[in-house]
């Protein structure tokens, strides 16, 4: 028998990260799917699935490493990409969704951006 | 703090020539050296020693991974909820940090943090405003981000 027990403690770990990041994007999708308005959307888009993808590529980091013996920078480079990327995007759409006069759903009208800009001219 | 990383990579490389092996090993074992010498002659260095600035930073990393750790379990709660009962709303968290890095630095960690999402800052960079799952919780996450991040945040960026 060729596995040793770090090989399975690897392998249980890849199957781990494997299941958690797609269940993680599945619910992210779920979430987008669900929410009520353009903000509470983003909130699932933006956390959600930066965890999940990070933790895909984490896994797949631990198996070219035990397997192939390749240290590949480009996913962890990946991750950090994911990671700086995600949350301007979602302040970008935020914001152009706020400029084109997309309302938040609230129920007592708490917008202070809204009451600023409406100071403002 | 450039200035010291420069004699930290100088004394490296010097290692790597006086050991007389050009590997990837030698030079971080030389770069280790240098940071105990940057260490031992910082009172001849200007400039506070880098390292505690790096130990900073690393702890910044580590707050951040919580925090995003916390805030996916909060989105899945919400999520598999039959009929969540949240009131969303926008609320302005007026900044301490005054830098266009320490500002960006903030909005990501806002982003990713457990039911906030920055959505604008304002014209003169003093306010920012901020989206939140629940506008009940405001008070309790104004205090959370103050105490928190932009401390870190202050601490590294001075």
């Amino acid at each position: 028998m060729t596995g040793t027990w770090i090989e399975l403690l690897a392998n249980i770990s890849i199957i781990l990260l494997l299941l958690f990041g797609s269940f993680i994007t599945l619910s992210a999708s779920i979430g987008i799917i669900r929410f009520p308005d353009i903000y509470t959307r983003l909130h699932a888009a933006t956390k959600a699935s930066t965890l999940g993808v990070s933790s895909i590529l984490i896994a797949a980091f631990i198996f070219l490493y035990v397997k192939e013996d390749i240290v590949s920078g480009k996913l962890l480079i990946g991750i950090l990409f994911i990671m700086v990327t995600a949350p301007v995007s979602a302040h970008m759409i935020g914001r152009a969704a706020h400029n084109s006069g997309v309302k938040p759903l609230t129920k007592n009208r708490t917008d202070a951006y809204e009451e600023a800009m409406q100071k403002q001219q | 703090m450039a200035f010291q990383i420069i004699i930290n990579l100088i004394i490296a490389i010097m290692w790597m020539f006086l050991s007389e092996s050009y590997t990837f090993a030698s030079f971080i074992a030389g770069y280790i050296w240098g940071i105990l010498l940057v260490l031992l002659l910082n009172r001849f260095i200007p400039g506070r020693f880098y390292g505690i600035r790096i130990v900073k930073i690393f702890k910044l990393i580590l707050l951040f991974v919580k925090e995003l750790l916390l805030s996916n379990l909060s989105i899945l709660k919400l999520v598999y909820t039959p009929k969540p009962e949240i009131e969303p709303g926008i609320f302005a968290l007026p900044l301490e940090v005054k830098s266009n890095w320490g500002i960006t630095l903030l909005a990501h960690l806002i982003s990713l943090t457990p039911g906030t999402l920055s959505v604008a800052v304002s014209d003169k960079n003093d306010v920012l405003y901020i989206h939140a799952m629940d506008i009940d919780e405001v008070d309790k996450s104004v205090k959370e981000i103050k105490d928190s991040f932009e401390k870190a945040i202050l601490e590294v960026t001075r």
